[in-house]
C-alpha cells in the first residue's frame, strides 16, 4: 500500500532536477562589471560598440571575463573591483570622447556569475530588492487634475478657434477647473456651437443650461478621453522620467507604473539622492527666449566680439552659435505637445501646442517681435543647446505654433521629439522616498540569510532527534522546500527584499507543521497497534485533510496580503503564499515519496525508525518501533 | 523519544470558565492599552521621515539631539538602532518641505558636528501614502477574517467558524496591545506578521477542530465536552512540536534578523504563544458554548460514518 508507481516517482525526480537547476544561480554570487547603453536614442548599441569596448578595454590592457551584448545594452565583466573602476574609465574615454555630449551611458554594475550552461537554460538568480543591495526608492504621484486642466486648456483654444472659423458669434469661451464653459446670446448660436462641438470635438460631452437670456454650454471631457489622457500623461512623463535617468548612469533603473496616477522609480546602488531628485523633479527644461539682435549681438554671433551684456551664447545643434536674450519668455511647463507635421504648403514643420498662459504670452510677444528671431533653447545636463531660431512671421495666437523652413522630415521629427522629452505632461510630486546605503544592504542580507540557516538548522537536528529516520525524511522534505521555493521565485523574476527572506523562514517554520503532524500520526496509529505499513499510510491520508484545511487558511491570510499590501508587505505576501503552495507538495507528496521509497518494499516490516512510540500502559507493542 | 505522555485525556474544559475569565480580562486590557496609549505607529502610516546614521565610535545621543533641535525639532526621537553606534531619528511631517528636504538638512548638520557620520538609509513618506496602508491594511484584516470565516462554514460548521475567528481575534488584538503598551513601533512588517499570525493560528484551531470531528464519529458515548477534552489531548504533542519549530524560526530571525527585522519576529512570537493558547482554550471552549453537536458534523448517514478521511465530511450543514 506504500508504494508510489513510477510517474510519482518520475514527478518527484523532474521537481527535483529542475528545481535544483533554477535554484542553482543564486549560489554563484556577483562579480563586478561595467555596463555600457545608450544615452540617447540617436546611440545604437550593436556589434560595432562591443568591438568598440574590446578596443578600448585591450589598449587599457584588461582582460575582461566576459562581454556579452544583452538587448541594448553591452556588458563587461571583471574579475576584481579594481579592475571594473580602471576598465569604467578606459570605456568611458573610448565612447565619449566628448565628455560634454556623451552619447553613452557607462554605469558600474555587479552582474550574476551564472555560468553560460545555467544561464542558456534561462536560469537566474533571484533579483536583489534595494533593500538588499542599496539605492533609491522613490514614489511618484503625477498630478491628474493638472493633467486634465492642461487638457482642456487646449481645447478651450482651440474651441474658440474653431467657433471663429464658423463665425459663431459666441459671448465668451471659458474654462473653469476641468469644464469648459461657452455662452450664447441666443438658441440659435447655442445649437450651432454644440453642432459644432458634436462634429469637430469627439472628446466632449455637453450639456447646455439656460441662465435668464443666456444659454451656457458646459462641454466636459468624456470619462474615455479623460482616462486617454490620463494614460498618456503617465507614459509621457514615465518617459521624460527615464530619459531623465539615463543622465544618472544607473545600469538597471526601474521605472514602472503603480496604480492609475503613481509611477515607482528605483535606482540600484545611487547614493547621491541630492542629484538623483534634482534630475527627477526638474520641471522646466525648455526655455523660449528672443535672438538678441542688436550689432553687438551679432558681432558676437560671428565671433570675435564678446557677447553683450544682457545676452548668453548657445550653440545650435551644427554648432553654430547663436545669442540669446537673457530673459525667459516661456518655459517647457507651457507647452503641452510638440509633433511633427507638415505645413501648409507640404513642408515639414513641428507643431507646437501650449497652454492657456503660453498662449497668451506668445500671442504678445509675437506680435511685438514680428520679423525677429526667437529660440527655443533645450537644457539637458545642464547644457543649454537651441533647438531652433525661427524669424518670427506674424502674431501668433491660440497657442498653435507652428515652426517651418528648411528642415527634413527626420529634422522636424527630432525637433519634436526634444521638445516632448524636456516637458512633463503633469507635474509630479514625491510621495514616497527611501535610500539605502550599500553596507545596510550587504548586513541585510547577512542577517537574513543567518536566520534562516540558523533556524533551519536547529529545526533538522530537533526533527532528527525526535523522529528518528523520518524526522531526516522531514529535514529532506523541508530541505526541498527551500530548494523549490528559491526555484520558483527565481523562474519568476521576483525581487527578493528582506520582508522575503523572513517569509521564507516563516514558510519553513510551517512547512515543518505538516510533517509534524504526519508523523505524530503515524506514531498515534503505532500506539494504537497498527502494523508500520498500515500505520504510515492511515497516518499520512488523515493528516493530508488537516493539512490542506490549516495550509488554505494561511493561503487566505496570504492572498488578502498580496492583494492590498503594498512594497514590504508584497515582498513577504509573494514568498509567503508560494511558501506555502511549494511546502504541500514538498512535505506531504515528497516526504511520502521518500518513505514508500524506503518502507514500501518491505512487505514484512517489522519496525519503523520514528522514535520513540510510548504507550500508556507499557506492553510491548504487536509492532515494536525503533 | 517522547515528549509528552499522557495517560488520560487531560480535562481542558473543567477549566474552561476560569481560562475564559482569565481571556477576557486580558483581552480587555489590550482594548484599554490599546485605546489609552495608541499604537506607535511607524512612519509609513504617520507619514515622515525617517534617517539612519551610523558612527564609528558610539554615539553621541546627546550631542546628536542638540544638532536635531537646532534644527527647529521639538520632541523629536533620537535612539540607538541596533548598535550603539547606530542612531534612527523620526522626523514628523514638516509643512513646505515636500520629500526627503528634511533628512539632507539634517545629514548636513550631523556631518558638520561629526564628520565621521554615515547615512545609512533614509525613508520619506508623505501623508497621503499613510492613510492609504492604513485604510488597505484594514481591507485585508477584514476579508482575512470574512474569507477564514467562509471557509472553516463550509468546511465544518458556523459554530466552529465564528469560534476560531473570535479566538484568532482574540490573539490579534492582545499582539496589538503588547505594541500598544510597550509602545512597540507598529510598521508595515508587523502588520503582515499579525495576518500572517492569524492565518496560521487558525490553523491551529483548524487542528483541533478535525481531531473534534473525528472524535465525534469514534467515540459515540462521550459527552461533548468529553470529545473535546480528547482532541486537544490528543493533538497537544503536535501542537506544542509545530509551534516550537516554528518559534525556533522565529527566534532565530529575533536573534539573527537585526533591528529590521526585530518587532516583526517579536509580533509573530506573541502570536504563536498566544495562537497555542487560544485554540486549546479559547477556541474549543467558544465552540462548546455555542453547543456544537455530533449531529451538526455526522447528519449524512451511514457512508460517510466509516470514511473518516472524506475531505467533504462536515460540508453538508
Amino acid at each position: 500500500m506504500n508504494r508510489y508507481p513510477l510517474w510519482k516517482y518520475l514527478i518527484i525526480a523532474v521537481a527535483l532536477v529542475v528545481g535544483g537547476l533554477y535554484a542553482m544561480p543564486n549560489l554563484f554570487g556577483e562579480s563586478p562589471a561595467v555596463q555600457v547603453s545608450a544615452a540617447r536614442a540617436s546611440v545604437r548599441i550593436d556589434v560595432t560598440t562591443v568591438t568598440r569596448v574590446e578596443q578600448a578595454l585591450a589598449a587599457a590592457s584588461l582582460k575582461p571575463s566576459l562581454i556579452q551584448l544583452d538587448g541594448n545594452s553591452v556588458k563587461a565583466r571583471f574579475e576584481s573591483t579594481d579592475d571594473q573602476i580602471k576598465a569604467r574609465d578606459a570605456m568611458e574615454r573610448a565612447l565619449n570622447p566628448d565628455a560634454t555630449s556623451p552619447g553613452h551611458v557607462v554605469a558600474l554594475n555587479l552582474l550574476p556569475r551564472t555560468p553560460a550552461w545555467l544561464a542558456s537554460l534561462n536560469a537566474s538568480p533571484m533579483y536583489l530588492g534595494l533593500d538588499l543591495r542599496g539605492g533609491v526608492h522613490f514614489l511618484l504621484q503625477v498630478d491628474m487634475p493638472a493633467a486634465l486642466q492642461r487638457r482642456a486648456d487646449v481645447l478651450t483654444g482651440d474651441l474658440r478657434t474653431a467657433l471663429r472659423e464658423k463665425n459663431i458669434r459666441h459671448s465668451g469661451v471659458s474654462r473653469s477647473g476641468q469644464t469648459i464653459d461657452i455662452r450664447a446670446r441666443d438658441a440659435q448660436t447655442a445649437d450651432a456651437a454644440r453642432t459644432l462641438i458634436q462634429d469637430q470635438f469627439a472628446d466632449l460631452d455637453i450639456k447646455e443650461t439656460v441662465e435668464g437670456t443666456d444659454y451656457r454650454l458646459s462641454a466636459t471631457l468624456k470619462p474615455e478621453a479623460a482616462q486617454l489622457v490620463q494614460e498618456n500623461a503617465l507614459k509621457q512623463n514615465m518617459v521624460t522620467l527615464s530619459n531623465r535617468i539615463n543622465e544618472l548612469g544607473v545600469a538597471e533603473p526601474v521605472i514602472q507604473q503603480q496604480g492609475a496616477d503613481r509611477i515607482v522609480v528605483q535606482l540600484p546602488g545611487v547614493q547621491d539622492t541630492a542629484k538623483a531628485k534634482d534630475i527627477l523633479g526638474r520641471t522646466a527644461t525648455l526655455e523660449v527666449r528672443l535672438v538678441d539682435e542688436t550689432t553687438e549681438g551679432q558681432a558676437a554671433e560671428r565671433g570675435g566680439a564678446p557677447v553683450p551684456f544682457g545676452s548668453e551664447r548657445y550653440p545650435e545643434r551644427d554648432g553654430q552659435a547663436v545669442i540669446v536674450k537673457r530673459d525667459v519668455l516661456l518655459t517647457g511647463e507651457n507647452l503641452t505637445d510638440a509633433q511633427a507635421g507638415f505645413d501648409d504648403t507640404q513642408q515639414p514643420a513641428v507643431h507646437l501646442t501650449l497652454d492657456a498662459k503660453g498662449a497668451r504670452i506668445f500671442r504678445d510677444v509675437t506680435r511685438e517681435n514680428i520679423g525677429k528671431r526667437m529660440a527655443i533653447i533645450l537644457f539637458e545636463k545642464g547644457r543649454g543647446e537651441v533647438v531652433t531660431a525661427p524669424v518670427i512671421r506674424s502674431e501668433i495666437g491660440g497657442g498653435r505654433v507652428q515652426i517651418s523652413g528648411a528642415m527634413t522630415t527626420m529634422e522636424a521629427s527630432d525637433t519634436a521629439l526634444l521638445l516632448r522629452a524636456g516637458s512633463l505632461a503633469a507635474p509630479m510630486e514625491i510621495i514616497e522616498e527611501r535610500t539605502i546605503g550599500p553596507s545596510l544592504g550587504a548586513e541585510n542580507i547577512a542577517k537574513g540569510f543567518n536566520s534562516v540557516i540558523w533556524g533551519f538548522a536547529v529545526i533538522v537536528v530537533f526533527m532528527c532527534v525526535y523522529y528518528a529516520l523520518f524526522g531526516v525524511f522531514s529535514s529532506l522534505a523541508l530541505a526541498f522546500n527551500l530548494v523549490l521555493l528559491v526555484a520558483v521565485l527565481s523562474m519568476l523574476q521576483a525581487t527578493l527584499t528582506l520582508p522575503g527572506i523572513a517569509a521564507m523562514a516563516l514558510a519553513l517554520g510551517m512547512a515543518i507543521d505538516s510533517n509534524v503532524l504526519i508523523n505524530e500520526r503515524v506514531r498515534e496509529e503505532l500506539r494504537r497497534g497498527a502494523s508500520p505499513q498500515v500505520a504510515i499510510n492511515t497516518g499520512y491520508d488523515t493528516a493530508w485533510g488537516t493539512i490542506l484545511d490549516s495550509n488554505i487558511t494561511s493561503l487566505i491570510a496570504g492572498v488578502a496580503l498580496l492583494i492590498f499590501g503594498s512594497g514590504p508587505v508584497r515582498g513577504f505576501a509573494v514568498v509567503h503564499c508560494i511558501g506555502i503552495v511549494t511546502s504541500m507538495f514538498s512535505s506531504v507528496f515528497f516526504s511520502r515519496g521518500l518513505v514508500n521509497f524506503w518502507y514500501g518494499r518491505k512487505k514484512k516490516l517489522k519496525t519503523v525508525s520514528i522514535g520513540t512510540v510510548w504507550r500508556p500502559d507499557g506492553t510491548p507493542a504487536p509492532a515494536k518501533a525503533e | 523519544m517522547e515528549l509528552f505522555r499522557i495517560r488520560k485525556d487531560i480535562p481542558f474544559m473543567r477549566h474552561a470558565l476560569v481560562l475564559n475569565a482569565i481571556s477576557t480580562l486580558t483581552f480587555l486590557a489590550a482594548v484599554f492599552f490599546l485605546f489609552s496609549k495608541g499604537l506607535n505607529l511607524s512612519v509609513e502610516f504617520t507619514g515622515g521621515t525617517v534617517v539612519e546614521v551610523a558612527y564609528e565610535q558610539p554615539a553621541d545621543l546627546t550631542a546628536v539631539r542638540q544638532v536635531v533641535e537646532s534644527l527647529g525639532y521639538a520632541e523629536v526621537p533620537v535612539q540607538n538602532f541596533g548598535t550603539s553606534r547606530d542612531v534612527l531619528l523620526r522626523l514628523p511631517v514638516r509643512e513646505g518641505s515636500t520629500s526627503g528636504e528634511q533628512s539632507q538638512v539634517l545629514i548636513a548638520a550631523l556631518k558638520v558636528q561629526n564628520p565621521a557620520v554615515e547615512l545609512r538609509r533614509t525613508e520619506f513618506v508623505g501623508p497621503q501614502v499613510g492613510r492609504e496602508l492604513v485604510e488597505n491594511g484594514l481591507k485585508a484584516l477584514a476579508m482575512v477574517i470574512v474569507g477564514i470565516m467562509i471557509y472553516l462554514a463550509f468546511r465544518f460548521e458556523w459554530k466552529y467558524a465564528v469560534a476560531a475567528i473570535i479566538a484568532n481575534l482574540h490573539d490579534v488584538v492582545i499582539i496589538l496591545g503588547f505594541f500598544a503598551f510597550f509602545q512597540w513601533e507598529f510598521s508595515l512588517a508587523v502588520l503582515a506578521a499579525v495576518l500572517a499570525v492569524l492565518g496560521y493560528s487558525v490553523n491551529e484551531s483548524v487542528v483541533i477542530f478535525d481531531r473534534i470531528r473525528e472524535s465525534f464519529r469514534r467515540h459515540r458515548k462521550k459527552t461533548t465536552e468529553q470529545i473535546i477534552d480528547n482532541a486537544i489531548t490528543a493533538t497537544i504533542s503536535r501542537t506544542i512540536i509545530t509551534h516550537g519549530s516554528t518559534e525556533i524560526m522565529v527566534l532565530s530571525m529575533l536573534l539573527f534578523g537585526g533591528p529590521t527585522l526585530h518587532y516583526f519576529a517579536l509580533a509573530l512570537t506573541i502570536g504563536i504563544l498566544f495562537g497555542i493558547y487560544s485554540s486549546v482554550f479559547v477556541a474549543a471552549a467558544i465552540a462548546m458554548w455555542l453547543g456544537i453537536k455530533r449531529e451538526d458534523l455526522i447528519k449524512s448517514g451511514p457512508k460517510k460514518e466509516g470514511d473518516p478521511d472524506d475531505p467533504n465530511a462536515g460540508a453538508m450543514v
